[in-house]
């Protein structure tokens, strides 16, 4: 326990983040979180300026994922606090490690329908791992310290810590504890060894076994383990949109994302397999397609952090419960104490290989020169493996799980569970500020970038140079797809009309803008980007027509795919 | 099936609102809920019953284990298990014999009887949800004009 000390509250805030070894935050001041920001001008943290609070939330995002350590954005009370909301929930459905700080009008004016007030602890409770209010300026220490701990621990997620001006303002005695007890709080188990011992004999006695990476297994860090067991088993791994690039996708035994726009050979094969080692995943729809389809012909084993997921969508077999890193490395453990492994191709393998390759040479592509294969691998091509990269939401978010192969594991990042549109440009500056040597880009489309393009103003002012490579079809392509797809071509609400011209709105916000018409000015664009200390656009006009293929249609099992004809 | 859950859950304002804000939003339903402080005035106990299959059940289960003000979740037998429902009925008397014959019945259910007037009279009934089922079944020709049930609150016998 630490000596007491009489401080503000807004102060206290601020001394218990820095114990936390924050750095910087992104947000947005307004009258309910003036008292705080005030204490910038008296602190070593960096505050970061945006146009947006959802942008503040997204950065925050971006940095938590790529640093696994809670980004933080601060917001004022009422519209301040909703406008974070979206990020929040974003966060939320991707278990992104986050501390949102809302300021809240005074205690004595909550619940009087105030200026400015919102019921905001109630709003954000159902998106939040948990919400705060102190009520007085002697509980932020505490409250501070687990709420980081709550952010980062056992299955990461938001917090949201709210707190009313008068706390802020309010002189007291306090009390920074080292330590502190949450009763209802286990974030971890120890894997069940048993269990992992009958999942690796499961795992050896079926003939077409195959891995499933989920994004747990990024937000572990199990790419050393997951890369040993694929090795040391010779199994075929396949990831969620989400768990992208958590095993090389150069790599012999790498299938890609499976699921509505996963690869060709990853859903074939994951609809051949009769057993499935989950890593770290909560079977999403999006990528298994109809839930009775999945678990009606698999053996499932599935490793997750949380309890909650064993069970949730699919019957399981065996389950392992724990971090997902820890579970793999007892299995490494006992493949290599027992000397279990497979070094000779089998038929099942064989036909993995053969599927794939079949694939990758014959998956029909836009015939153009702009199509978005060609662009996405221009791309891949020119940049270093370690570059991180976001996407927005929409057609080109599904065409880099297609044709973005992820070197570095743990260097792509997208919003997949809520698919927030807006999410990917501002995530990217969180992720840029996490990670200042290596190139961030977003890849995106114009009606996602179009959400959140005042970003740019942060991106520029701030001295925090992205690349957003954007994909653009002067429309909502993905929505466009499925009205040209199932709903006969009546398109509504869907063209954006070349409009605005992003080259000029890059260059207003004292970005640099570059128009790519051919894979040779891409090439040079990509080249300028990269070696250029300004954030920059590179607009990339594409056919509007394009689809994103192969395609499995919602509710449908994955091997019902739609093939590009 | 039927589902008994006894939550033990941190004595803080706003927790019943996330508990049954956790099953509207994961798609389950509460037949019936009871809340009251414990010995320990830091936590409260809630006794809420719920129908659904096995797995159902146990997902409810692991999501209120996995909230953070959740302390305790059991799932808890009923063959095992003392619980009960406070419920209050008034009802219509038309005649002077339906006084005796609901007061035959209250007892019958081990209720117990109260504000009796010339038009209707109050059975308060302490017993099992099928028992007090029961009992508004026999109730019902009589008229009943007014029910107030509590919810189940329910503890596992010693030993089981």
């Amino acid at each position: 326990m630490n000596k007491m000390e009489s401080m503000s509250g807004a102060k206290a805030l601020m001394k218990a983040m820095e114990k936390e070894g924050v750095k910087q935050v992104f947000g947005l001041p307004g009258g309910a979180n003036l008292p705080m920001y005030d204490e910038f001008s008296r602190c070593d943290i960096r505050h970061i300026l945006v146009r947006h609070e959802q942008s503040a939330a997204h950065m925050a995002d971006g940095f938590g994922r790529v640093s696994r350590k809670p980004g933080v954005c601060f917001a004022t009370s009422g519209p301040g606090a909703t406008n974070i909301l979206t990020g929040i929930a974003t966060a939320q459905a991707d278990s992104a490690p986050m501390v949102a700080v809302t300021g809240q009008v005074p205690v004595a004016m909550i619940g009087r329908d105030a200026f400015q007030e919102s019921d905001i602890i109630g709003m954000a409770n159902p998106v939040v791992k948990y919400a705060f209010q102190p009520r007085t300026a002697a509980e932020i220490p505490e409250t501070v310290k687990k709420g980081f701990f709550i952010a980062e621990t056992g299955r990461p997620g938001p917090v949201l810590i709210d707190i009313p001006k008068d706390v802020q303002t309010n002189e007291s005695e306090m009390i920074f504890p080292d330590e502190f007890k949450i009763q209802g709080y286990h974030p971890w188990a120890d894997p069940d060894i048993v269990n992992v011992e009958k999942a690796i004999d499961m795992l050896l006695h079926s003939e077409k076994p195959i891995i499933l990476a989920g994004g747990g297994t990024i937000i572990s860090s199990a790419f050393a383990e997951l890369q040993a067991i694929a090795e040391a088993l010779m199994l075929p791994v396949v990831t969620t949109f989400k768990g992208k690039g958590a095993f090389p996708e150069n790599h012999p035994l790498s299938l890609g994302p499976i699921g509505m726009h996963g690869h060709a050979e990853a859903n074939k094969m994951m609809a051949e397999a009769d057993c499935v080692l989950a890593i770290g995943t909560r079977f999403s729809d999006r990528s298994v397609g109809t839930f009775e389809a999945f678990e009606k012909r698999l053996k499932i084993i599935h490793m997750d952090v949380d309890p909650a997921e064993i069970g949730k969508n699919q019957t399981t077999q065996v389950a392992v419960v724990g971090d997902v890193r820890a579970s793999l490395r007892i299995m490494v453990k006992l493949l290599l104490q027992k000397q279990i492994k497979k070094t000779e191709e089998n038929t099942w393998i064989k036909h993995v290989k053969e599927t794939k390759d079949y694939w990758k040479e014959n998956l029909k592509l836009h015939p153009g020169e702009m199509g978005a294969a060609k662009l996405l691998r221009k791309l891949r091509e020119l940049l270093p493996k370690e570059s991180v990269v976001t996407t927005e939401v929409g057609q080109h978010q599904m065409w880099a799980s297609l044709f973005y192969d992820v070197i570095q594991p743990g260097t792509f990042f997208s919003s997949t569970g809520l698919g927030t549109m807006g999410w990917g440009f501002p995530a990217a500056i969180g992720a840029k500020v996490a990670k200042p040597d290596v190139p961030v880009v977003d890849i995106a489309g114009d009606g996602s970038f179009s959400m959140t393009e005042n970003s740019l103003a942060t991106a520029v002012l701030e001295d925090i140079p992205v690349i957003v490579f954007l994909l653009n079809n002067s429309s909502l392509g993905m929505v466009a797809q499925w009205q040209r797809t199932f709903y006969g071509r009546r398109m509504n609400g869907v063209e954006q009309n070349h409009c605005p011209d992003y080259v000029k709105l890059a260059e207003s916000y004292g970005a640099q803008g570059i128009r790519a018409q051919s894979i040779d000015e891409l090439d040079k664009a990509i080249k300028t980007a990269l070696s250029s200390d300004v954030a920059t656009v590179i607009d990339i006009p594409i056919d509007p027509e394009e689809d994103v293929l192969p395609f499995v249609a919602p509710g449908t099992s994955l091997s019902d795919m739609i093939l590009p004809s | 099936m039927w589902a008994i859950l006894s939550i033990l859950v941190e004595n803080k304002p706003g927790i019943l609102f996330k508990i049954t804000h956790l099953f509207r939003s994961r798609n389950f339903n509460i037949d019936s809920i009871s809340v009251g402080v414990t010995e320990n005035p830091d936590y409260s106990k809630m006794t809420i019953t719920t129908y659904g299959d096995e797995k159902q059940v146990e997902q409810i289960v692991k999501q209120l284990d996995k909230m953070i003000d959740t302390v305790k979740v059991e799932h808890l037998d009923e063959h095992k298990t003392v619980y009960r429902e406070l419920s209050l009925f008034k009802i219509k008397l038309s005649n002077a014999n339906d006084s005796m014959e609901i007061n035959k019945l209250a007892n019958a259910y081990g209720g117990k009887v109260h504000d009796v007037k010339k038009e209707s009279i109050m059975v308060e009934l302490t017993a099992t949800p099928d028992q007090i089922q029961a009992f508004e079944e026999l109730a019902k020709p009589f008229g009943i004009i007014d029910v107030a049930r509590t919810g189940v609150a329910a503890l596992q016998r010693s030993g089981a």
